[in-house]
């Protein structure tokens, strides 16, 4: 990006970054200082424990992953929520339309490959699938759009979450799992899923930017072979020299899903900070006056909407996409409101604050709980938990304070997942009540692609000069 | 079918007063044809006809309930007329979407002040400007292409500034709309509806809520844009004010058109003193 991009609509002032009393010098310098920092805590977390370096390893990867798949999702709803005020509570519906849609479109054809029991793909390449899926999730978002857009918020919102569910319930369906037709057996699966056996996604992008170097040097896939197999997963044997393949692959991946992260910010960026992004905006805040300024306010809305759930749908072939299979009770609204809860933490409007919301969301309250309970397990050398909270109350009766205490603290941290959507709920409410902008909804981000300070004049106006440098002081 | 009175403006009433047995458009711009709207079992506008000169000011007046907020509605899309035709520069506008009408040149402000609190005032001046290349999409996220979204925005910056000097807002330029005062809310709505490039502007109560100073700032500019060129549609309780201010007043009551004319005829008019003191006896 050119520097002139960075400023966008804010005076100059305005530009520096300030996030909890702490100031930035601007958005980039503040997210590689949050990332910084989640990362420092993780590692050293992970090194004083003296945690196995491979599962150390695992847990960066991982942490990675989930940054780079909540941030992008935080993204999405920001344009739907933030920008436009649309209410979409049915996030998973078209994740699961998008991973379902690649899945089918990229999987061998019948007969070809796997089990006889299994339903049967097209067998076209992968970034048809993928771009098959993006498409099918924007269709299914505008067909959504049609009629719910013309209602008021809320009633998109109840649209939304009853189309999240529909989605779910039509891929569970035993009329649609499988289907016999002239040979061939098609379908969605049903409750046994799809098996995603197109191969793995990480090599085929290795592969496809292999191409160039493969004219080049005449070989096929040399940057799959020789460089990332024969260079870095071969350095990487020094240090985990048992199959270090599958912690290279994890942390590769995530690194492909921070650089299309890192796009999907540039190009949001540029949507929201354009007269579109500021038509989006007035529409969020008043969709009368918008459209008695001659905007089409429908247009505008329906093309959000869309854009919004085809990325939704990118999102989730990237999340899903790569776990070997997917079944239909994957997509449970719980998911949905993850992503509301990144956006929330971060604060919906601003394009940096949902990349922050996503990170912090993924780095201390959905993996970071998870972190928590393998470190403590690891020091305390693995013990066993009491398997009921009956269980873990048992020593009281027998009057042994000590024991009770272990006993419910290692039951408490075993239970660590469920306790974790209590964790999300407090913050939720003590977010609500102390912050409700988030870390950076309070801030002034002018939508429009230069920014929008008084163009210089020619001569005089002394007067209006001192007037312009009074109202910039707040 | 109404006269139009004799503005002083446009004198030479006759030969170019009618075209082919025509209104003249040019003359004529707004043109409203037994317009009528329904809600349930009440009848909001009943047969209202009149017709509005170019660059006169115009005031709409009537006592509550007298169906002059939904001929505005009716007028600018915002209610779809159940029957009769409105039209704007000759062209039938019955029924047309809000922002199609608006786009024809035909804009309005709202009775209470509208603005879009949590975007700064300049945003929502920025927001007004016809044919902006960025509003789509893909020109916005396009290298190149978005250069000259952008060389169009500071085209567009420099004429917001402009207007927001008119309007003697512009130290509030990058404050939060919905931090500004009732009264600086009108005049941003004013100055944001004036970006739109229209022809011709309907305010709804635009006076209302407004300090007396500010007030006459108002009517200041008002009168100001009128020289101009721009044409005036005004609704208003005040009569003193529409009085003072507007060459013609239209007066409706319950539905229809009471009466119209120069001021002198219409506080002379025994109906309006009826319609308004409410005396049936």
């Amino acid at each position: 990006m050119s520097d002139e991009e960075k400023g966008y609509g804010q005076s100059e002032e305005e530009q520096r970054a300030v996030v909890m009393g702490i100031d930035f010098r601007n958005d980039g310098y503040m997210l590689l200082t949050l990332l910084v920092a989640v990362y420092a805590a993780y590692l050293i977390g992970g090194l004083v424990i003296g945690l196995p370096f491979r599962g150390l390893m695992n847990q960066i990867g991982q942490l990675t992953f989930w940054i780079g798949v909540f941030a992008m999702a935080a993204l999405a709803l920001n344009l739907h929520w933030g920008y436009t005020g649309l209410f979409n509570i049915g996030i998973v519906g078209f994740m699961a339309v998008g991973v379902y849609v690649t899945g089918i479109i990229s999987k061998p054809v019948f007969g070809s490959g796997t089990s006889a029991a299994e339903i049967g793909g097209l067998g076209l390449p992968l970034w048809v699938g993928i771009l098959g899926g993006m498409v099918a999730a924007g269709a299914i978002g505008f067909i959504a759009a049609l009629p719910a857009l013309r209602l008021r918020a809320d009633y998109l919102a109840i649209v939304t979450i009853a189309l999240s569910e529909i989605i779910r319930f039509s891929l569970l369906s035993d009329s649609l799992s499988k289907h016999t037709i002239g040979g061939y057996t098609i379908g969605l699966g049903g409750g046994d899923g799809v098996i995603l056996d197109y191969g793995d996604p990480l090599e085929q992008f290795i592969r496809a930017l292999s191409f160039p170097f493969d004219l080049v040097l005449g070989e096929s896939g040399w940057l799959w072979n020789e460089v990332y197999l024969g260079i870095l997963v071969d350095f990487v044997s020094n240090y985990i020299p048992n199959n270090p393949k599958p912690v290279v692959d994890n942390f590769a991946y995530a690194a492909v899903l921070l650089v299309i992260l890192g796009i999907m910010y540039a190009l949001i960026l540029r949507t929201g900070n354009s007269p579109f992004g500021r038509v989006l905006k007035a529409i969020r805040e008043d969709e009368d006056v918008t459209n008695a300024l001659g905007k089409d306010t429908n247009v505008f809305k329906i093309k959000a909407f869309v854009v919004g759930c085809a990325l939704m749908g990118l999102i989730g072939i990237f999340w899903f996409g790569t776990q070997g299979s997917v079944t239909p009770n994957t997509f449970r609204p719980r998911i949905t409101f993850y992503v509301w809860i990144a956006l929330i933490i971060g604060g919906s409007g601003s394009n940096t604050g949902s990349v922050m919301g996503g990170a912090v969301f993924a780095a201390f309250l959905f993996q970071g709980p998870r972190y928590f309970k393998n470190i403590v397990e690891t020091v305390l050398g693995n013990p066993e938990a009491p398997s009921s909270f009956g269980q873990a109350m048992e020593p009281l009766l027998n009057g042994g304070i000590v024991e009770w205490i272990t006993a419910s603290f290692l039951f408490t941290l075993d239970s660590i997942r469920q306790l974790q959507l209590f964790l999300m709920g407090i913050v939720l409410i003590v977010l609500m009540h102390r912050r409700p902008d988030g870390m950076l909804g309070h801030r002034k981000e002018a939508a429009s692609s230069i920014p929008l300070t008084r163009p210089l004049k020619r001569s005089g106006g002394g007067d209006d000069a001192v007037a312009t440098d009074g109202g910039e002081d707040q | 079918m109404s006269e139009a009175s004799s503005s002083d403006e446009y004198g030479s009433a006759g030969s170019s007063d009618l075209v082919n047995g025509e209104v003249d458009t040019t003359r004529v711009p707004l043109k409203v044809e037994n317009l009528e709207k329904r809600f349930g079992g009440i009848t909001a506008v009943d047969g209202a006809s009149f017709e509005i000169e170019k660059g006169s000011m115009t005031g709409l007046i009537g006592p509550n309930g007298a169906g002059k907020s939904t001929t505005f509605n009716c007028i600018t899309g915002t209610h779809a007329p159940d029957g009769g035709r409105v039209e704007f520069n000759g062209e039938d506008i019955t029924g047309l979407a809000p922002h199609k009408v608006a786009n024809r040149g035909l804009v309005r402000t709202f009775q209470i002040a509208r603005e879009l609190g949590e975007m700064t005032v300049l945003e929502n001046m920025m927001v007004a400007p016809k044919g902006q290349r960025g509003e789509a999409l893909w020109r916005s996220v396009l290298p190149y292409v978005r250069d000259d979204v952008k060389a169009q925005e500071r085209e567009m910056l420099e004429r917001a500034w402009e207007m927001l000097e008119f309007f003697d807002i512009d130290h509030l330029a990058n404050e939060y709309a919905g931090n500004l005062s009732g009264g600086q809310r009108k005049l941003l709505e004013m100055a944001r509806a004036l970006l739109t490039d229209p022809q011709m502007l309907l305010l709804d109560e635009p006076f209302a809520g407004v300090n007396p100073s500010l007030e006459e700032r108002l009517l200041e500019h008002i009168h100001e844009l009128r020289n101009q060129g721009y044409t005036f549609l005004i609704v208003e309780h005040d009569m003193d004010l529409i009085m003072q201010n507007c060459e013609k007043v239209i007066v409706m009551h319950q539905g229809r058109i009471l009466t119209e004319g120069t001021p002198e005829d219409v506080r002379n008019n025994e109906d309006v003193i009826e319609a308004y003191l409410g005396g049936e006896v």
